[in-house]
């Protein structure tokens, strides 16, 4: 007997409803309205940036027809982080966290988009023929960020440098409260014109050649969705700072768990999975452990051993 | 129809296609053959829109393919390839089902499922359906690939060596779908073989090319001839009259 997809959904949802119950109720003590919303907005903000990180994770594996690539190898990550060490260094730790959270990511998001921008400009151009010459670049730049970064970094006076290190790591719970209205808009944006287009995303998992022939127009088709999975990968880096590895993480689980790779049931078992780990993790870190190391931390390390698990074993193509 | 219109493809230095013109009437088998590296898969890639030209103009039924919005030209030419190879873990009935993509958009009806039933059965995969493609043999996955092409039910379709990893029942067996399918349902089919004896028994049509140009094209009884095999395989040929076909022998 073949697993049931649908079947195996609902289990999942049921599980993010359960963790996020947990999340709102575990170790409540005194009013409720204050609990609520204040749990509510970190809720909501975890749900948000879970949901970006896997659908731009898979969405992104989906055009480059590869499981183990995630959208920080075009120098997503490298860019926040030169962002951030450059404007500790110029302005200094106090000033930035000073700073009016909206302005900041306002400034993140505008400085990552254009630089997506910038490389699908030569994608388009003709000066790049090809997604695996534009994730060149995005690497080679990457690069070029990381050592910049690293030799700033050099030069920074230490106490602004602990600053930085904080927010060079991702943390899922201290999300700004101001930032979620704007980012569930981009996010929501995002999703209305992936829904449209939905129908073609399993097509583009193909390849180029079977797509061309089933008449998608695979090159426009690529471009829509690099930009659909850098305005996500843009929102959760500036709400959450880089933890795209862990999309690697749900997008391959959710591979793994659903017996087909349709994207109508890949797509919402990633979302899931990661709205439970985030969750979940942060339920059972926060409430039950009362550990105050940070979430992501435990993620990539459980994640990699996890990986390498999968990758010893050959479950993941 | 589809016309060929001095079509050329280069890469760096080498030229591997050469300026081919070529007119392939509506409804019939035709079968291309010629040595490896001739430009078989190239040329065809170009009529498929997969492969740009350099130079050159392709036409289906008076439609540009490099002009043609892409959706309108996947219901009227389907290509299978040399070689397919699938990231996504798929079943046979998955496989087949996207066939059907350019009309359903991933919505496949009822009238779309007995398109993809009918395909299964006639490349008597009914049984292997729900199997995924990485457990099946090399000819089991062949057939599911040639199912999807026909599923795509178009009025032209191009296969590219379709009776790789085929035994020799599933040949003859897929060269007679072929066939029927040019002859009782007025499809256009273009075939690459490389078997010279499957192209004198079933195809209208045979086109040869050699070092990128179109050498040589006629029916089978003007090519298989052991003069004119010879001179494209450099390799000696024997033919022979056997129950009203030639037959072409050079295994010693
Ligand atoms: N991407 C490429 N870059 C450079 N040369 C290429 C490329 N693709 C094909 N060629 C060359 O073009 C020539 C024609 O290749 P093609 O695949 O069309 O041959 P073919 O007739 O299909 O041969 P076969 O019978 O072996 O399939 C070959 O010499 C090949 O080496
Ligand atoms: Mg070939």
């Amino acid at each position: 007997m073949r697993r049931n997809p649908l079947a195996i959904l609902a289990i999942l949802a049921l599980i993010a409803l359960a963790a996020a119950i947990g999340f709102m109720t575990i170790g409540a003590r005194g009013s409720w309205s204050f609990i609520l919303s204040f749990r509510g907005t970190k809720l909501l903000g975890m749900v948000l940036v879970g949901y970006a990180i896997a659908l731009s994770t898979v969405l992104f594996q989906t055009i480059t027809n590869n499981r183990i690539l995630t959208p920080s190898i075009m120098g997503f990550d490298a860019l926040y982080g030169l962002l951030q060490t450059l404007l500790v260094l110029v302005f200094g730790a106090a000033f930035i966290s000073g700073l009016d959270a909206r302005l900041l990511f306002l400034i993140e998001v505008t400085v990552m988009m254009g630089f997506s921008l910038i490389l699908f400009r030569l994608l388009f151009s003709g000066a790049l023929k090809s997604l695996h010459l534009l994730m060149l670049a995005g690497v080679v730049l990457g690069i070029l960020f990381r050592s910049l970064s690293g030799f700033l970094q050099r030069i920074i006076d230490p106490n602004d440098f602990l600053v930085l290190q904080d927010r060079l790591f991702a943390s899922f719970n201290s999300i700004d409260s101001q930032l979620l209205g704007v980012s569930f808009l981009l996010v929501g944006l995002v999703s209305a014109i992936a829904w449209r287009i939905g129908h073609s995303f399993d097509v583009m998992a193909l390849g180029r050649e079977t797509a061309i022939s089933l008449g998608v127009d695979h090159q426009r088709q690529t471009l829509v969705i690099l930009l659909l999975v850098s305005v996500l990968v843009c929102v959760s880096t500036a709400l959450v700072g880089p933890a795209t590895f862990f999309g690697l993480l749900v997008a391959n689980l959710a591979y793994i768990i659903m017996p087909t790779a349709k994207h109508r049931h890949v797509i919402p078992a990633a979302c899931l999975l990661a709205i439970i780990t985030l969750v979940g993790g942060q339920t059972l870190l926060e409430r039950v452990f009362a550990f105050n190391t940070a979430l992501s931390i435990i993620i990539e390390f459980a994640g990699g051993l996890f990986f390498i698990l999968f990758l010893l074993r050959g479950a993941i193509r | 129809m589809i016309e060929i219109r001095d079509v050329s493809k280069t890469y760096g230095s080498t030229v591997v296609v050469d300026g081919v013109s070529l007119t392939l009437p509506k409804g019939g088998l035709t079968a291309i053959i010629g040595p490896n590296g001739a430009g078989k898969s190239t040329l065809l890639s170009m009529v498929a829109r997969l492969l740009p030209m350099d130079s050159g103009q392709v036409m289906v039924d008076g439609l540009d393919v490099a002009r043609t919005p892409g959706d309108a030209l996947a219901r009227r030419l389907a290509f299978l390839r040399q070689d397919n190879h699938m990231v996504a873990r798929l079943t046979v009935r998955d496989l087949v089902t996207f066939g059907r993509y350019p009309y359903s958009r991933g919505r496949p009806t009822r009238e779309d499922q007995g398109h993809v039933e009918r395909a299964l059965g006639y490349l008597g995969l009914s049984d292997l359906s729900e199997r995924y493609l990485d457990e099946l043999s090399g000819g089991q996955r062949q057939r599911a690939f040639v199912a999807m092409v026909l599923c795509q039910d178009t009025d032209y379709m191009l296969f590219d060596e379709p009776l790789n990893n085929l035994d020799i029942r599933h040949a003859v067996g897929m060269m007679k779908l072929l066939k029927g399918a040019a002859k009782d349902f007025a499809k256009t089919v273009v075939v690459v073989l490389h078997d010279i004896n499957f192209a004198s028994c079933y195809a209208d049509h045979i086109v040869v090319m050699r070092d990128g140009k179109l050498f040589l094209q006629g029916t089978p009884d003007d090519i298989v001839r052991p003069e004119i095999l010879s001179s494209i395989y450099a390799t000696d040929f024997a033919v022979h009259d056997l129950d009203g076909h030639r037959i072409a022998t050079y295994f010693t």
